[in-house]
């Protein structure tokens, strides 16, 4: 059992546990993930990793509640436990000294892609930050960007906060403008990574996407998560999940994110229960 | 003694019955029935039953025992070789291991090593009285990595000769292959929770949720004071047929498929929450073990049609004999001597699986003929479903975070085949990590060798 040292709703769908796994926090390094069981018979549920204490012994994840395993995490506090709790799993981002490099987090994309400009932060290199989401409640962690970025720009679908528009259009301003990135780190929808891979990849921008398919172990032995990269099969446990977006078959996993739709919507949208 | 020239049968649910439920299909011997099958056993001078087993249990000692209805004698004699009776009696495939060497199957069937180990094993779970001894506690600190057969048998003989022994694993539930490979309708998990709890009550200390390579690196280990390691992390990363259409919705690794039935009992969905997409028609690809028991599980979540998909003939299906028995029984349909080139699909999902015929032509380096294609013999099936069971590799991820260990180029871990000690100072492994997919009883071996190496590595010569 691994405790819940802390929990916050950070909006109306998403929230962020504190988890006592000193067996993760003390290995852990930016890009990689967790997978945790709720309770004893959950559904194992990958979930990167936001941020990590390792004195503390603590890791940090931020989850959006949309299905039923998701609701079933939900319904912890602070105090309880989670039944399994293991990691890290994937291979850790490659983060070295650059002069100057952009992330891009829609959505909970915000949250794996945290560490990962603290730690470019730490190396000295200048990072600006993109935050998408539908609408002012859905940019998360953007108080905590701006501790560790230089500039942070906010784009929501209803103009709510920010520019009104996608990711992508701040993207395109930022280039227009002149800006230069050695490398843009990506994080959200696979729809988003797409569009973003879509303008950098013809200015030969180096971009970075981070990978969440389907998963069950996470050690590389289901084979569930395989994605199609530079037209070879990757396993996105083990391979990734951080990958070259612009060798990515997103249209392939986009399709394959959907295999198990018909059974999700067995679940109740309006208590979280399982329709039987 | 009992002349007949077969064995007595062993009874086991009806195929009807058993192809739309996860209950263990064969039931086991009485103790009347084992008695007399015993009979049937010459109780050889020259031992050649002995020779077979991968792990030499003095096969007709124990035999003579279940003769004289000494039951608790006899699992004496089988556990000093063999741990884990109850498993090996279900799952080793005796026809190529002791029973393949059986004097009695010169003519008509061998006796029936396999059921009647399982018997015993079973009678002596029933009673219930297996007692622990705690041995003489010695201070060497040894870890284990995997808690699948090999990792689970290393653990218990180090642990009963008092070693600190801690076993790692990743995965939630401990038992390895045991419990998310193979099913339940074929070695009942609550046999093999009862197995690792023995293995518990000997003192070793259980880590799950420790992906030793991530969480923890050998070097680690060492590091924290385990003067000893064993690595018995298993052969999990399927292999692909590399053909167009295999990231289509609707394909699965076996290993999927099985973990999502067998370890996250999918098969309960939505009492249990994680689900499995089986359709009408389903192709499983192989002729192993894997193959059957991915078929027959799809045959009992409900598919109409379940297809083995096999480029051998029946001579060569690699599978137990009482496995493929099982199957066509239980009304999957063998497609042999065919092999897929194509996995056809619209809008992301399977439609169907296009194969080539094949005829079988020289012996290859296994010794098994190899097959060739047959000229436009190409032909389509329609399936909602295939599932790919043509092999598993090593799991990569200790020789990818282990400097300085030694591995095959497909991946497997170099051992000394004496001792499964690696090129790595205090490291042994043994199972499928070294010889890629194989048989529990194999693994088992090789846990046991390991074992008795690690225990002459802290100076002790006895055994």
């Amino acid at each position: 059992m691994y405790k819940i040292v802390d929990k916050k709703k950070l909006n109306s769908t998403v929230e962020k546990m504190i988890i006592h796994a000193p067996h993760v926090s003390t290995k852990c390094e930016p890009g990689q993930f967790i997978i945790l069981c709720a309770n004893e018979n959950s559904e194992r549920i990958p979930l990167t990793i936001q941020d990590y204490d390792r004195e503390k012994g603590t890791v940090s994840i931020i989850y959006q509640v949309v299905g039923y395993s998701t609701q079933e995490l939900s319904k912890k506090e602070a105090g309880d436990s989670v039944a399994h709790f293991a990691g890290p799993l994937g291979v850790e981002s490659n983060i070295h000294k650059k002069k100057r490099v952009l992330g891009i987090g829609g959505g909970v994309g915000a949250a794996p892609l945290y560490p990962q400009i603290k730690k470019f932060k730490e190396l000295g290199v200048e990072c600006d930050v993109i935050l998408g989401g539908r609408s002012e409640e859905f940019v998360i962690l953007e108080e905590e960007f701006k501790g560790i970025s230089d500039n942070v720009y906010c784009a929501t679908n209803d103009g709510s906060k920010g520019t009104q528009g996608f990711v992508t259009d701040i993207l395109k301003k930022l280039l227009e403008k002149g800006n230069v990135y050695d490398e843009v780190i990506a994080i959200g929808p696979l729809i988003m990574m797409k569009a973003v891979v879509d303008v950098t990849k013809p200015l030969n921008i180096k971009t970075m996407v981070s990978l969440n398919p389907i998963m069950i172990d996470g050690t590389g032995m289901c084979g569930c998560c395989r994605v199609t990269v530079d037209g070879k099969t990757k396993f996105a446990c083990i391979d990734g999940p951080d990958f070259d977006g612009y060798g990515v078959d997103f249209d392939e996993a986009m399709k394959r994110q959907t295999m198990y739709k018909k059974e999700e919507s067995h679940i109740c949208n309006l208590t979280g229960e399982v329709r039987k | 003694m009992n002349n007949s020239l077969t064995k007595v049968p062993m009874p086991e649910q009806e195929p009807d019955v058993r192809n739309k439920n996860f209950n263990e299909v064969t039931l086991g011997y009485t103790k009347e029935m084992a008695m007399e099958e015993a009979e049937r056993c010459l109780n050889c001078k020259q031992q050649f039953c002995v020779a077979g087993c991968p792990v030499n249990v003095p096969i007709p000692e124990f035999i003579q025992e279940v003769k004289q209805g000494n039951f608790d004698g006899a699992y004496d004699i089988i556990t000093s070789e063999n741990a884990l009776p109850a498993i090996c009696g279900r799952v080793c495939p005796q026809e190529n291991q002791c029973e393949g060497k059986c004097i009695r199957a010169k003519k008509g069937e061998s006796v029936a090593i396999g059921r009647l180990e399982r018997f015993v094993a079973d009678y002596k779970m029933q009673k219930n009285d297996s007692k622990v001894e705690k041995p003489l506690a010695r201070p060497q600190k040894v870890a284990v990595i995997g808690s699948g057969p090999a990792g689970i048998t290393c653990a218990g003989e180090l642990a009963k000769k008092g070693y600190q022994v801690t076993m790692f694993e990743a995965l939630h539930k401990l038992g390895g292959v045991l419990v998310y490979g193979i099913p339940e309708f074929r070695l009942p998990k609550a046999l093999v929770e009862k197995e690792l709890q023995k293995v518990i009550n000997l003192g070793v200390k259980i880590e799950k949720n420790v992906i030793v390579g991530r969480s923890v690196t050998i070097d680690e280990l060492k590091a924290q004071g385990y003067e000893a390691i064993f690595v018995g992390s298993g052969a999990g990363l399927p292999r692909f047929m590399r053909v167009n259409g295999e990231n289509l919705n609707g394909v699965f690794a076996a290993n999927e498929f099985l973990t999502r039935v067998n370890l996250m009992k999918a098969y309960n969905f939505p009492d249990s929450p994680t689900p499995v997409f089986v359709g009408d028609k389903v192709a499983v690809v192989g002729g192993g073990n894997v193959a059957m028991d991915a078929a027959r599980t799809a045959k009992r979540l409900g598919a109409k049609e379940v297809y083995i998909i096999y480029r051998r003939g029946e001579n060569e299906l690699p599978a137990r004999i009482e496995e493929v028995h099982h199957a066509k029984e239980e009304g999957i349909i063998f497609k042999l001597l065919c092999n897929p080139v194509e996995i056809i699909g619209k809008d992301g999902w399977v439609t169907g699986i296009k194969c080539v015929e094949m005829e079988l032509g020289e012996p290859d380096a296994s010794g098994r003929r190899s097959p060739v294609e047959k000229k436009d013999s190409i032909f389509e099936i329609e399936m909602s479903t295939v599932i790919v069971a043509i092999g598993q590799s090593p799991n990569p991820l200790i020789r990818m975070t282990t400097p300085n260990l030694e591995t095959q180029k497909w991946g497997g871990i170099i051992v000394n085949e004496e001792t499964m000690a690696t090129s790595k100072e205090g490291v042994y492994a043994g199972g499928d990590v070294v010889t890629g997919a194989a048989t529990v009883i194999l693994a088992m071996g090789a846990g046991k060798q390991a074992a008795n190496a690690i225990h002459k590595q802290f100076g002790n010569l006895d055994n």
